[in-house]
């Protein structure tokens, strides 16, 4: 018997980097594989520049909220949120973060880096960092296929939650699957 | 298979009420329950549903409306927070005499935290009062299933149900089975009883009686009796809860492998408490452990005192949200297990603040620099955060500021010395509940300034329509109002507009309204510019005016105290002290021109 799905995954970053977008299209691609959803996000007074955190539960889940020490992944759109919320990953989970390596901010947390403000200037597209870092988690958790706690969806059901999402908008579909495609083949940043 | 959409529990409230037929909803923008009536209105446009969706003034006009809805068969519903049903309380304690004819849902969605509200203050507390059965969803999956149920309620015992979701519930997301929504098709029929519909002090001492006898058929009812999880669980412990907690509770007591061992109960009708759920817990356990938000409603209904714990006992916090490893603690302790206590590190981050651009800034600074030292009563909204500029030094609750400030003006008014008082409340916060203030004022002759920030919405919540605004909340056009033959009627005397970003202008307006104030009585400035989110949002472009920063800047701060707008950025390294702009967040209002005593901030050229 296949172990049902059981994913717990936080999204940091601060408020115009589009946490919620990432969230919604996780959220979304879960639907697409008949997956039970659940999301939350520090809603409120957060504004421009604040830090933005939604906690994403995929699987038989009751509670909205991930505890401290409970998260599968973490996906970390700006680094320094990494000292605030690395307090919920598990031991043995998986951190994607967002920023170069020499820059990462000190804690027990092994994680992959990508420089995606870099990547983003390149593909010229300021705003899709959040779709650079998601598409580096994609590419990591299929070259770990051992790590029962990688992600639950694959490149694939992103891209094809896009292609719905942007039905009608083929100018902005190939600039967010353009996006997500570099994050996707990008090294990782040294 | 049915559609299955990610809604928002707010989303998945409004669809249950137009799946369960609702045909008139009505509500007052309110933290955390303002997506329930945008969002009717959108399943409304989306499935062309003929039902009446409207934004009232405030949420007594909007519980009144709704009701009067029932009274003639038709199933209708109001939505609010929690301290909006203080506001609508009225009506509620006596709608709960009369009863209903069609089925009435009264939401009021509490704020544990709070994140966004004054008090902490516990709704279900309210339907006790008032005497009404409440629902308390764990999640939005059970609020849509919850709707049936409070309708079916309402119905077979002839009474308003209150539904109570709390943050957590409203502002988090599930995927959520769309069910058929059937076209309304409901007799509309008044049927005059006037013992009922208008009865005098002797009637409502039967209405009271029967009332009564409702509720205790109530607390029979089966379809909300509390929901036993693990029946295997025997031990002498059990574990109660309610709402968003209990969702926590039964996550972390599997977690936990408790699930076999400890009893578990989820209470969905909180009040009345179902007596024979009451009789057996009492008898089959020796300790109960009671978690639910925000105070304790259940705990107080298991009248066995040394068996039951909770907040009474302290087992339980009694402020603050219920924090998942809160509840991790508390149930660990209550087992007699070890847990670790973990916490997330609190968030360094900036205060909150008012936007860059963001017109009330400009109307805090003018009001600031036209009267030093004065007493500035404020209100709920955005602008509360004038209390950063030194602008604001009181904020009670929605159009206090206006009656605050005569209750100001009538303590010193035999002094010698008498402090200028400004009062400012927001154009929503106005019609709300700021004109019944405001005549008090002219009929009183209060010598006091009163500022109407009109940025031409209800900006806080998430840009919802005004009473000036003229637009429903499907966009459909309306009547607008217009504030200033508004306060005229008042009887207020002196009643000018500005435009808060022409910041010397507006300055001297408000040195001339003090002045008139001092000697005539009340006098009002309609300070007018648009919300500048919500001019993003619908595309309005203002006039880009590039600001710079000179050389001459000796990083004195005074912008910075005194304006604090997000764009200007202090930096200080140890041989330099100075300013710049961020230039992504600047949205190029120009009024930080006036601001810099030095004449450093200047005009690009
Ligand atoms: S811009 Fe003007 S007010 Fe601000 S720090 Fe510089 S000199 Fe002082
Ligand atoms: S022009 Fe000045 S006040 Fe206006 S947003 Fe820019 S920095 Fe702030």
């Amino acid at each position: 018997m296949v172990e049902p799905v059981r994913q717990q995954i936080i999204i940091s970053g601060i408020g115009g980097q589009g946490v919620l977008f990432v969230t919604r299209l996780l959220a979304e691609a879960a639907i697409g594989k008949g997956l039970p959803v659940f999301t939350s996000e520090t809603h409120g007074m957060a504004q421009r520049g604040g830090t933005v955190l939604s906690h994403l539960k995929v699987g038989g889940f009751s509670s909205p909220l991930i505890r401290p020490l409970q998260a599968n992944g973490l996906l970390v759109l700006k680094a320094e949120n990494v000292l605030q919320h690395g307090a919920f990953l598990k031991s043995g989970g998986w951190a994607v973060v967002n920023g170069r390596s020499d820059a990462m901010p000190q804690t027990n947390i092994s994680a992959d880096t990508i420089d995606a403000d870099t990547l983003a200037q390149k593909i010229a597209n300021p705003k899709s960092i959040n779709l650079i870092v998601l598409g580096f988690a994609l590419a990591k958790a299929e070259q770990t296929p051992e790590h029962q706690d990688s992600l639950f969806c694959s490149f694939e059901d992103i891209k094809a939650v896009l292609e719905s999402r942007f039905s009608k908008n083929k100018e902005l579909l190939d600039a967010s699957l353009k996006a997500l495609h570099a994050g996707f083949s990008a090294e990782g940043a040294e | 298979m049915n559609e299955r959409r990610l809604l928002l529990g707010n989303e998945a409230i409004a669809r249950g009420l137009v799946e369960n037929g609702c045909a008139i909803a009505t509500s007052y923008p309110g933290t955390p329950a303002s997506e329930i009536l945008a969002a009717v209105a959108y399943f409304q446009k989306e499935n062309k549903l003929s039902m009446h969706t409207q934004w009232a003034v405030n949420e007594k006009i909007a519980f009144e409306i709704a009701y009067a809805g029932c009274q003639t068969g038709l199933r209708t519903a109001v939505s609010m927070k929690q301290v909006g049903l203080n506001v609508a309380s009225d009506p509620l304690m006596s709608a709960a005499y009369m009863g209903i004819k069609g089925g009435f849902i009264v939401i009021s969605a509490d704020d544990p935290g709070p994140h966004s509200s004054q008090t902490e203050q516990d709704s279900r507390l309210m339907a006790m009062m008032a005497r009404i059965p409440v629902l308390d969803p764990d999640s939005p999956h059970q609020t849509k299933e919850m709707i049936g149920m409070a309708y079916a309620i309402s119905e077979e015992y002839n009474t308003p149900v209150m539904l109570r979701p709390t943050t957590r519930v409203c502002h988090a997301r599930q995927d959520i089975e769309l069910d058929y929504i059937p076209q309304n098709g409901r007799e509309v029929k008044f049927e005059k009883d006037p013992t009922r519909w208008a009865a005098t002090p002797r009637f409502r001492f039967h209405l009271h009686k029967a009332l009564e006898e409702k509720l205790m058929a109530v607390s029979q009812h089966a379809p909300t009796e509390p929901l036993r999880h693990n029946p295997e669980a025997t031990s002498s412990k059990a574990i109660i809860s309610s709402g968003v907690a209990a969702a926590h509770s039964r996550e972390i007591i599997k977690e936990l492998n408790l699930w076999q061992q400890i009893p578990f109960y989820q209470v969905l009708q909180p009040f009345p408490l179902h007596t024979q759920f009451i009789e057996h817990v009492i008898n089959a356990y020796e300790e109960i452990l009671v978690i639910e938000e925000t105070m304790g409603v259940i705990e107080m209904q298991l009248a066995d005192r040394h068996r039951v714990k909770g907040k009474m006992t302290n087992a339980v916090p009694r402020v603050g949200e219920l924090y998942p490893e809160t509840i991790q603690d508390i149930v660990s302790q209550f087992v007699g297990i070890q847990s670790e206590k973990l916490e997330i590190p609190f968030a360094t981050g900036r205060r909150p603040t008012l936007c860059a651009g963001c017109p009330h800034r400009a109307s805090f600074f003018a009001i600031k620099k036209a009267v030093k030292k004065g007493i500035y009563t404020s209100d709920i909204g955005c602008y509360t955060l004038g209390l950063n500029l030194g602008a604001v030094d009181t904020v009670l609750c929605m159009g206090a500021a206006i009656s605050q400030a005569c209750g100001f003006y009538h303590a010193y008014k035999r002094q010698k010395k008498r402090p200028d008082i400004v009062a400012t409340i927001g154009d929503s916060t106005f019609f709300h509940a700021g004109v019944p203030a405001l005549v008090d004022a002219v009929v009183q002759n209060v010598r006091f300034v009163l500022v109407i920030l009109d940025n031409r919405t209800t900006a806080m919540t998430g840009s919802q329509p005004t009473p000036a605004s003229g637009l429903g909340p499907c966009g459909e056009p309306l009547e607008a109002l217009d504030i200033k033959t508004l306060v005229r009627g008042c009887g207020v005397k002196f009643c000018e507009e500005g435009d808060p970003y022409q910041i010397k202008e507006f300055t001297a307006l408000v040195k001339k309204a003090v002045k008139y104030s001092r000697e005539h009585g009340p006098a009002v400035i309609i300070s007018r510019y648009p919300c500048i989110i919500d001019a993003a949002r619908k595309e309005e472009k203002a006039e880009y005016i590039p600001v710079e920063i000179t050389e001459d800047c000796d990083g004195c701060g005074y912008c910075i105290k005194h304006f604090e707008c997000p764009a200007l950025l202090y930096h200080e390294d140890e041989d330099e002290k100075f300013v710049s702009i961020d230039r992504i967040l600047c949205t190029g209002c120009g009024v930080c021109l006036n601001v810099c005593p030095k004449g450093s901030i200047v005009e690009k050229k």
